[in-house]
């Protein structure tokens, strides 16, 4: 595993109105590996994401993607950079006017000169890597909320993407529903071999899949390190979220333990 | 408070600028994408054609006919007290083609395909399927706007014309077939008033009118997230939707005036 940064964020700030909710974010992504962003409701997790689409622009700071300023390059240049991205939304974004094999097939037809058989080819093999079969026909609206992000991730794999950013993959799904998609997501990146950025509020089982844990807390990168270093960090903000979120719901368990 | 008066006022004009230049930004982004290459998939625009074209029909088709009907009876009386009821014909068609036909197709245009497009992109927005086209690498002022332009563009004048053919027939019906007046004068003075002109005037306003209607409708849905009030949930669609039939509708009517006063 090489240790060279795909994605760099350097003292990234960004206000809406009076309020600044990223206040100098620092952030390295490394090629090949899984990196978790957490932290509490309305830190901004998502907005750094949507900073490294090149959704957001910030205030000040510099988004380097491939070693390139994604906010100072030409549209075109972007949408070479988007090209090797895919994107699973926190409620899919899947188009409700067209079924699921068109969803999935959008990427290929707008993007590639690939034939209708070749498109129907890769799009059946995505859904049957995501156990979707049979459901090509379907709409969104006809899915289940695990289906909706299984299709979702279908689309976003769809056309073999370097990097690929999860924002909240399992909120909104029962226990089973999020094992599956933490399941589906082991194996399409041990297939795909993918760099993954994830976003997500799922303390602590996604520590099992992450290679680099980042806190975000007060519009900073309080630490990024390994979920092991992540537990036993002596960091008091880190500790505090470890406490918070790994520890008992009792209080009376509290002063025990 | 004064300085308070003052803060919230500069607060809102800065608004209204910015949105006016966004508007602007975005009008010239969707040109320019209609002529960029990969140039479209006729579906794309055809399916657009049908949506904002061939399901207002049936309205225009109503309001044209009633329009036409009530010109007919109200001409017919008024054009009695000065013995001119010949001129009925001519009288229907001018104020058809040149005023009524465009702005009464455009209005209905408005409340029928206009709220639907902004809606329809509102929800794109909110529901972040068009960040999502832009992860792909798909422009959404090419992939969404430039096929619902093209096809507002196409589409109004050839509604004018229906709504035009239909109220000449609505205000015969009522002329000739039920007030009595003469069949041969109507059609006669129809032909010896109506100039190319007219019609040219009727034709330029519907285009303008298509512009103006998608342009607002779909910009607006477009920056639903921007909105002063707040553009999210349901309650922000539907609040930029109306927001933007009736800064269409008053937008018909201003520009109406604007393209009379150039061109008679």
């Amino acid at each position: 595993m090489t240790q060279e940064p795909i994605i760099q964020l350097v003292n990234v700030r960004k206000h809406f109105g009076s309020q600044e909710v990223l206040k100098g974010v620092n952030l390295s992504i490394f090629t090949g590996q899984t990196t978790v962003i957490v932290g509490e409701s309305g830190q901004g997790k998502s907005l750094i994401t949507k900073h490294i689409l090149g959704l957001v622009k910030p205030d000040s700071g510099s988004v380097l993607v491939y070693g390139k300023d994604i906010n100072t390059i030409k549209r075109k240049e972007l949408n070479e950079i988007r090209s090797r991205f895919g994107v699973l939304f926190q409620n899919a974004a899947l188009f409700d006017s067209m079924t699921v094999f068109d969803n999935v097939a959008l990427p290929l037809r707008e993007r590639t000169k690939a034939s209708e058989k070749d498109i129907a080819a890769t799009v059946n093999e995505k859904l049957k890597l995501m156990e979707l079969e049979g459901s090509n026909d379907k709409y969104p609206a006809q899915l289940s909320g695990g289906m909706r992000k299984r299709v979702g991730l279908a689309r976003a794999l769809v056309l073999n993407p370097e990097i690929v950013f999860f924002d909240e993959p399992t909120t909104g799904l029962d226990i089973a529903l999020s094992n599956e998609m933490y399941r589906v997501f082991y194996r399409t990146q041990t297939k795909l071999g993918y760099t993954a950025f994830i976003v997500s509020h799922d303390v602590p089982k996604i520590f099992k899949l992450a290679d680099n844990v980042a806190l975000i807390n007060d519009g900073i990168i309080e630490e990024s390190l390994s979920p092991e270093d992540f537990q036993t960090s002596e960091n008091p903000v880190v500790k505090k979220f470890v406490e918070k979120t790994m520890g008992h719901i009792y209080e009376s368990l509290e002063v025990e333990g | 408070m004064i300085v308070n008066l003052l803060n919230k006022l500069g607060d809102l004009v800065l608004y209204y600028m910015n949105q006016a230049g966004r508007m602007g930004i975005f009008l010239v982004l969707v040109f320019i994408n209609i002529f960029k290459l990969p140039y479209y998939k006729i579906t794309h625009i055809t399916r657009q054609i049908y949506s904002i074209g061939a399901l207002s029909i049936f309205v225009i088709i109503f309001t044209g006919l009633f329009t036409g009907m009530v010109i007919g009876l109200q001409g017919y009386n008024t054009l009695r007290k000065f013995g001119s009821e010949g001129l009925l014909g001519s009288a229907v068609a001018l104020s058809l083609i040149r005023e009524l036909g465009p702005v009464l197709t455009a209005l209905m245009v408005t409340g029928r395909a206009g709220s639907a497009i902004c809606a329809e992109i509102g929800i794109m927005r909110n529901s972040e399927q068009l960040d999502a086209l832009e992860c792909m690498a798909i422009d959404p002022h090419k992939y969404v706007i430039a096929p619902k332009f093209i096809a507002s563009i196409i589409s109004l004048p050839l509604l004018t014309a229906i709504f035009n053919v239909i109220g000449i027939l609505g205000g015969y019906i009522i002329g000739v077939g039920l007030m009595g007046s003469n069949a041969g004068s109507f059609f006669a003075s129809m032909y010896k008033d109506v100039e190319f002109t007219d019609v040219n005037m009727g034709i330029i306003k519907s285009l303008c009118f298509g512009l103006i209607i998608v342009w607002i409708c779909s910009s607006k849905g477009y920056f639903v997230h921007l909105e002063r009030k707040g553009g999210f949930g349901a309650e922000g669609v539907s609040r930029v939707t109306t927001n933007a039939v009736v800064l269409t509708s008053v937008a018909i009517l201003v520009f109406d005036y604007i393209i009379t006063s150039l061109m008679i």
